[in-house]
């Protein structure tokens, strides 16, 4: 009985997954928590920012780059810590709050899919979100794409990592659904800080640059940056990334809790 | 045909709190099986224990001959439980959950048909949070046999509806019994368990009371009828107190109570038809299954 248990789990996991991923994408989209933050908000200061015109020019400060050069990899922090510590500790803790997750624990598919389907959606945001960035700024204010793509993949990709790891993180402790937006707003804006949002790391006196490299976002920012400059991102930072995502991602398995 | 359910010796406790003590029953093909009892009486604690959501401290429990702990994943296929305080994303649409929860199963029920069947296919593409109380139950219920489950869990079904809804949904699972589906009722409601169960377990404290029919519970107790009428002349109370099946006669206003045992009420109307006196308004009260509980347990339900 084992063995066609197993088998008939197999065979369902993918019509059912897909289902699922499917329905998380729907409810993300009705939200609007997520496309409206992780999508709009940055879009919209992408736009300001590409419309004031010193910010095109190249600026000495900068080592020759526009601030917009340097904006933009802050704007993608922006939105993955949007995503990662805002939208997605709310929506899980949310359907712990309303009894969803035990709900689906009754069922053969289990709340441990309806946690991979939230984790691909965000991702999926995070990526198509990124991409809408990206053209954004090259086409309208003639910003570069990124000169080491691959790296910058690779560093978008650790920093998402990062991040989730922490909202899920703060879905497995804030209690309900209140205190995981208390919790993920307190976290969000001393990591946007650290990413450079109101001063860039270049310009930080040296004690918080140091900190800032040791931040999630701070790590993510400066990779993205370097990568879209034309190096590969500097393993400590990857490291530092890899790390967040290891230790957080299993203090938050070990911790989260399905009622 | 061994048992659907088999429940020997369950024990849980949260910390110091006994949330069941010592709970074995047994629960045969096909029936409609009822667990009532008071508010915190272990009726939740032990139907999740058998849908394998918790873990029992002691006991052992077999569904369709699978261990709830250890064959999750099979009993899940084959077990469809309705929780207590279980909603849905509030975003989601009726037709929308039903497809994606009949996804998860190896055999779904046909869902559109399972829609229709519990008056939802009107609403198929209402939000979850803008159904009504009666709505969401219904959904919730038919999410519970999506999977075309051989046994339906259903814990305190019919709570929060207005009683037409109660009665539709009573006669819903008469149905899905019909279909061969053993059905696990968990009440607080005697008359549900009175009008819908085959057997019923009575639960106090975390420890089975009494297993029996409705009729044989009620049987068990001894307990006094109340026999009320408007006399059509004048009444000597003395002609009913001198019954010997009579033990009280009171009034209220100019209707006279007599209350007494079993064959109380055949001494009261021939006395009455020798003395040519027409008992107007006659009502009669019997014991019910809530005074059997009463009896049994020794104190009142719970009443919402």
């Amino acid at each position: 009985m084992s063995v066609s248990t197993a088998a008939s789990t197999h065979l369902l996991r993918g019509p059912a997954f897909r289902r699922l991923a499917t329905t998380e994408l729907r409810l993300y989209l009705r939200e609007r928590v997520g496309p409206v933050w992780g999508l709009g908000f940055p879009m919209i200061l992408l736009i300001i920012f590409g419309s004031i015109p010193s910010f095109n020019r190249p600026n000495r400060d900068f080592g020759g780059l526009t601030e917009l050069d340097v904006y933009v990899p802050v704007l993608i922090a922006f939105v993955t810590a949007m995503l990662a510590l805002v939208a997605l500790p709310m929506a899980l803790t949310g359907y712990r709050e309303r009894g969803v997750l035990r709900r689906l624990r009754t069922t053969p598919v289990g709340p441990g899919r309806v946690l991979a389907a939230q984790l691909v959606v965000n991702l999926a945001a995070l990526v198509v979100t990124i991409v809408l960035l990206l053209a954004v700024a090259r086409l309208g204010y003639g910003v570069r794409l990124p000169r080491q793509f691959a790296g910058f993949v690779v560093a978008a990709l650790f920093g998402a990592a990062a991040l989730l790891a922490i909202g899920l993180f703060v879905a497995a402790v804030a209690p309900s659904i209140r205190a995981a937006q208390a919790i993920g707003t307190i976290l969000f804006f001393p990591m946007m800080f650290f990413a450079g949002l109101w001063l860039p790391i270049a310009q930080m006196p040296p004690v918080l640059r140091h900190l800032s490299h040791a931040a999630p976002l701070g790590a993510t920012v400066q990779a993205l940056q370097d990568s879209a400059q034309g190096y590969w991102p500097h393993p400590l930072q990857l490291v530092t990334m890899a790390a967040y995502a290891v230790v957080f991602g299993l203090v938050a398995m070990r911790l989260f809790r399905w009622e | 045909m061994p048992p659907v359910i088999e429940i020997q010796h369950l024990h849980k406790s949260y910390g110091k709190t006994v949330a069941v003590d010592d709970v074995s029953l047994t629960v045969e093909e096909g029936e409609i099986f009822g667990i009532l009892g008071p508010n915190g009486a272990g009726k939740t604690t032990t139907v999740e224990c058998v849908a394998g959501l918790r873990t029992p401290d002691r006991g052992r429990i077999r569904v369709l001959g699978l261990d709830p702990d250890r064959d999750r994943a099979e009993l899940t296929q084959r077990l469809g439980i309705q929780l207590q305080d279980s909603q849905l994303p509030g975003r989601l649409r009726v037709a929308e959950a039903l497809e994606l929860y009949s996804s998860f199963y190896r055999t779904p029920a046909d869902w559109r048909s399972l829609m229709n069947m519990l008056g939802l296919a009107g609403k198929s593409g209402t939000r979850f949070d803008q159904l009504s109380g009666g709505q969401k139950q219904r959904l919730s219920i038919a999410l519970a046999l999506v999977g075309s489950p051989q046994v339906a869990v259903l814990d305190e079904l019919t709570t929060g509806l207005d009683p037409q809804a109660r009665r539709d949904t009573w006669e819903l699972i008469r149905e899905v019994r019909s279909h061969g589906v053993t059905i696990v009722l968990v009440t607080h409601f005697m008359e549900e368990a009175e009008r819908l169960c085959d057997r019923v377990a009575l639960i106090d404290s975390g420890r089975v009371v009494v297993v029996d029919t409705p009729a044989g519970l009620t049987e068990r107790v001894e307990v006094e009828q109340r026999i009320q009428f408007r006399p059509s002349v004048p009444l000597d109370d003395r002609l009913l107190t001198s019954l010997p099946d009579v033990t009280g006669v009171t009034r209220q206003g100019d209707v006279v109570v007599v209350t007494g045992g079993a064959n109380a009420l055949n001494a009261v109307t021939s006395v009455l038809a020798r003395n040519q006196i027409v008992a107007k308004q006659l009502r009669v009260e019997q014991a019910s299954l809530e005074d059997a509980f009463v009896a049994l347990t020794g104190r009142p339900t719970d009443q919402d």
